[in-house]
């Protein structure tokens, strides 16, 4: 299998290696405003072991995934907020 | 969606040191084995990813390796019937799981407890063993500029890993008294804790600023973490990181045994020399049973595998170990006691309940927790409390509420899976 | 002496509207809850506010309410969230069809609004309810509010006009000379109002309301999944046939996106527990009526008790072998619905309030009467 492939992070393509679990890529990438708040403000991982809920983006068109918990697969589509 | 199956005559939930212990003494037994975890990897906090890092880990994980009898399952278990011994599970894909277990094995480890200050909302401010995680996970973190602050040996631990993997660590601020951890440091030299030692050691060697009685007031940033202010006894400065990774010591992950009715105190779920709960049938092990670090739960680990396999004698041999264990917990938990001070820094303003934001301010006037999360929704998002509970429990002295299914936000069609119509 | 002129056993939602509305009388009102405001029945209840048509009584409680809820409704801070959903009632078949149109045609001449929503209508107002149903009825000024929220903004409000409320106070029993306390302590009344909910009985003799005890779940915010408070009809059926376990479909929105799954009914039974059996049969019949919600996850279930009484209505009144002993309890699956009406009910008969609607039929005294 490939070390390295490609996923799609709001429309962007980015190259990942393989293991790497979607939270970190979108932080590797440049992502700070993983989803919102219910007042607004930007959040982003806290926990990193899937306990506080704040990665969740929307992987593959479903909702309320959690980016930590989440390994990268080729062709992958993340869209945050 | 689908759903699969699978029974165990001794269930392990969780695959951290305390699970593969457990598992491999009951496989070892001559026990049919299931291990279930919602890790990819064997491994729980310290070894994670199962990647093997040191002797003891290369053991351990050639064990499970090795072990005849042990299957295992990769899902995360979001309800139980004690009733039914049934844990249901979810696995990463969307699919469900249905657990019959004769013997189960709870080795839930634990979690961070994360403390509110102003700005602590920010991206950029992370868990320590968050940070760990994410760096562990492919996050790249060559030239970051990174403090860490909160208290305990675990920002040691992660100190040395970022600065392996090129980060900057500006300093590392530990909310305990330098007296305190002399002392827990001349206990240490009677207890078999590798952990610390060699962390110290490292820490120290690396010229990282380790500073005592010292903790971060405010992240400060717009959009992102841009600087930390520290006090240092009333000393006050700034220092400018990307990262910020803070962690006040871990709480027990004691949910799913609270669930099946356990009786849990507010160190642990509470168990016997055997690691047996108050439930008939269910052991306890590792962290989820009370902090105290990787040998702790592997002896304990190891004691619950052989009691739930039937072989008492073997599992009695290995108290003593326990008890020195035990002994290290308590020293451990006495020297990184949380200070008052670290209850000021929590303003009206600050949002305490994350997944609801909600504010120190409406918590005024509140009887207890219950109350808290019927009035204000304190503690009511997706995460259930596990973050402004762990805070919350400090600040205001509530404990969490009676656990309710599912223990973590779970598919109907999961919770309806297994059921007989 | 500085006793209280009365004082209100039971800090829910019922207790908190006849508190707020005695203390408006003019009354000196003291509350007295053995744990936290509004945490018994009326943490766990829906906040389903909704007209019904089972008896004429009930009906006109049920109208009368939701009256003096519009009327207090912008008064209420935002955390009561009281939103006007309406209620959208399901027809599975055309039996069900047949209750909407009856029911319908009890409404519309009373002058309450109502709608028939044939199949193809139902499934615009519902996207997520299966495909095939007869079609509905819906009632557009039902609402749904937040209760903890309610209950402590009344109880605040009382406070301004003097009240007071205490908490973590477990009284033991209630007597003419007022409450007998837990510590052996009596604490003195003038007249002491048994609003106890499910528990009342315990407090009172000539109580005649037993437990009924219900489950919920809710979800993670799902935006727009429901839109209505949705029942099946066939709860009609369920609710009334006198079996002591009756399950249904029943869902509300939050107005956060999550959604509330109901509804159970478990007669004579005090364990607080999750009953998985129950609660899944509850949840099953409501994946039947809405596959998607199979695929939404649920964060949290809890339950609580109803104070059911034989003829489903209320005890409103003087509490029978009593001088000085009222009684508001017994309101079953409606108390959130009827809190506002019941203190009306209840101010009318203890301070010569005025009143909406005749009191007789909720007097505690039709039971002892009719049972000769
Ligand atoms: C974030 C973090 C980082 C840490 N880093 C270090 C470190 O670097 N060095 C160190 O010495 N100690 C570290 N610790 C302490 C560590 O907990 C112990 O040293 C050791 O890992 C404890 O082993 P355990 O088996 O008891 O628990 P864990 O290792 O925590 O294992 C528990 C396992 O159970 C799984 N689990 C929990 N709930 C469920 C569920 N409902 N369904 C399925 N699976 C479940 C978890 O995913 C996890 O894999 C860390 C702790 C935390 C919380
Ligand atoms: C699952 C469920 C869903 C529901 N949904 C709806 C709905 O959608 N719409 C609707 O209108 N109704 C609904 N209901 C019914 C509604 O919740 C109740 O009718 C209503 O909450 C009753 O309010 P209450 O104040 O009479 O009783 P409670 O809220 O039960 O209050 C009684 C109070 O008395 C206190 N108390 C008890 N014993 C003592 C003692 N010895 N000393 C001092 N204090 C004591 C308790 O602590 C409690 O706070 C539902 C009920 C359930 C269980
Ligand atoms: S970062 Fe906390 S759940 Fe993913």
């Amino acid at each position: 299998m490939d070390e390295r492939f490609e996923i799609r992070i709001d429309g962007r393509t980015y190259e990942v290696e393989r293991g790497t679990t979607v939270a970190a890529a979108l932080l590797n990438a440049g992502v700070t405003r993983f989803h919102d708040a219910p007042g607004g403000e930007p959040r982003a991982p806290l926990c990193g072991m899937g306990i506080c809920f704040e990665c969740m983006v929307r992987i593959n068109g479903e909702e309320g995934c959690l980016a930590c918990q989440t390994v990268c697969r080729r062709g992958m589509e993340v869209v945050t907020r | 969606m689908s759903h699969v199956k699978m029974q165990g005559s001794i269930v392990v939930v969780g695959v951290g040191p305390a699970g593969i212990a457990a598992a491999w003494a009951a496989a070892e037994a001559g026990g049919d084995v299931l291990m279930v975890d919602n890790g990819a990897a064997a491994g729980g906090q310290i070894w994670r990813g199962g990647k093997a890092l040191d002797r003891l880990s290369t053991k351990w994980l050639r064990r499970l390796e090795r072990a005849k009898g042990i299957r295992r399952v990769g899902a995360l278990v979001v309800s139980a019937e004690a009733d039914r011994k049934l844990l249901l599970a979810e696995t990463a894909e969307g699919g469900s799981v249905g657990v019959r277990y004769e013997k189960l094995i709870l080795a839930t480890g634990a979690r961070e407890r994360f403390l509110p200050f102003a700005g602590w909302t920010l991206p950029g401010v992370v868990g320590a063993g968050g940070l760990q995680a994410l760096v562990k996970s492919g996050l790249d973190v060559r030239g970051k500029r990174v403090v860490l602050a909160g208290s305990g040996p675990l920002l040691l631990a992660v100190a040395d890993l970022l600065r392996e993997r090129e980060a900057t660590v500006v300093l590392i601020a530990e909310q305990a008294r330098m007296a305190a951890i002399m002392r827990f440091g001349m206990k240490l030299a009677s207890a078999p804790a590798k952990l610390i030692q060699a962390v110290v050691l490292k820490a120290r060697l690396a010229t990282v600023p380790y500073l005592t009685g010292c903790w971060v007031e405010r992240a400060e940033g717009a959009e992102r973490l841009k600087s930390v202010m520290l006090n240092q006894g009333g000393r006050r400065w700034r220092v400018e990181c990307d990262y910020l990774g803070t962690g006040f010591g871990l709480i027990p992950n004691m949910e799913l045994a609270g669930l099946l009715g356990c009786e849990t105190g507010p160190g642990g779920v509470v168990v016997d020399a055997r690691q047996r709960t108050s439930v008939e049938g269910v052991y306890c092990a590792g962290e989820a049973a009370g902090i105290g670090g990787v040998d702790k739960s592997l002896a304990e680990g190891e004691i619950a595998g052989w009691a739930a396999a039937g072989q008492e004698d073997t599992a009695r041999a290995l108290e003593g170990v326990r008890a020195k264990q035990l002994g290290f917990a308590a020293a451990l938990g006495e020297a990184f006691g949380l200070r008052e001070e670290l209850k000021g820094l929590v303003t009206a303003e600050t949002v305490v309940c994350r997944c609801e934001d909600v504010r120190m301010g409406a918590l005024e006037g509140m009887e207890d927790w219950r109350e808290a999360k019927l009035q204000t929704r304190c503690g009511m998002g997706r995460c259930q409390g596990r973050v402004c509970g762990g805070a919350l429990e400090f600040l205001k002295g509530w404990t969490p509420a009676v656990v309710k299914p599912p223990v973590f936000p779970a598919r109907v069609a999961t919770m309806v899976a297994e059921d007989e119509v | 002496m500085n006793a209280p002129d009365i004082i209100v056993v039971g800090a829910g939602i019922v207790g908190a509207a006849c508190a707020l509305e005695l203390a408006r009388g003019g009354a000196r009102v003291s509350v007295y809850d053995r744990g936290i405001v509004a945490g018994g029945a009326s943490a766990a209840g829906m906040g389903h506010v909704c007209v019904m048509d089972d008896s004429e009584a009930q009906f006109q409680l049920t109208r009368y309410s939701l009256e003096l809820w519009a009327e207090m409704s912008p008064e209420m801070p935002a955390a009561a969230e009281h939103v006007y959903c309406g209620t959208l009632w399901v027809a599975a078949d055309e039996e069900e069809m047949a209750e909407a149109r009856r029911k319908a045609e009890f409404y519309l001449p009373r002058g309450t609004p109502a709608e028939l929503l044939d199949e193809k209508q139902l499934a615009a107002a519902e996207p997520n309810l299966r495909k095939g149903l007869a079609g509905g009825l819906l009632l557009p000024a039902d609402s749904v509010l937040y209760q903890p929220a309610v209950a402590w903004w009344m109880l605040n409000e009382a406070k301004k006009l003097g009240a007071t409320v205490h908490v973590n106070q477990p009284v033991e029993s209630i007597e003419d000379d007022g409450l007998h306390m837990g510590d052996g302590t009596v604490v003195a009344a003038g007249r002491v109002v048994n609003a106890a909910g499910a528990w009342a009985a315990r407090l009172t003799r000539n109580t005649p309301v037993k437990p009924k005890k219900g489950h919920l779940m809710i979800t993670e915010r799902a935006a727009e999944f429901v839109r209505h408070e949705v029942i099946e009809l066939g709860y009609i059926k369920s609710a009334h046939s006198g079996a002591t376990e009756a399950v249904a479909f029943n869902v509300a929105p939050r107005p956060a996106g999550q959604v509330l799954i109901g509804s159970c009914r478990q007669l004579g039974v005090w364990d607080a527990a999750i009953d998985r059996k129950i609660l899944n049969k509850m949840l099953r019949r409501a994946i039947e009526y809405m596959p998607g919600l199979a695929g939404l996850r649920g964060i949290r279930s809890w339950t609580g008790f109803r104070a059911a009484t034989e003829d489903s209505l209320p005890l409103i009144g003087p509490c029978e072998g009593y001088e000085r002993v009222w009684l508001a309890t017994g309101h079953e699956g409606l108390g959130i619905t009827t809190a506002t009406g019941t203190a009306k009910v209840l101010a009318a008969q203890m301070l010569g309030r005025e009143c909406g609607i005749p009191v007789a039929p909720y007097l505690p005294s039709r039971r002892v009467a009719g049972h000769g």
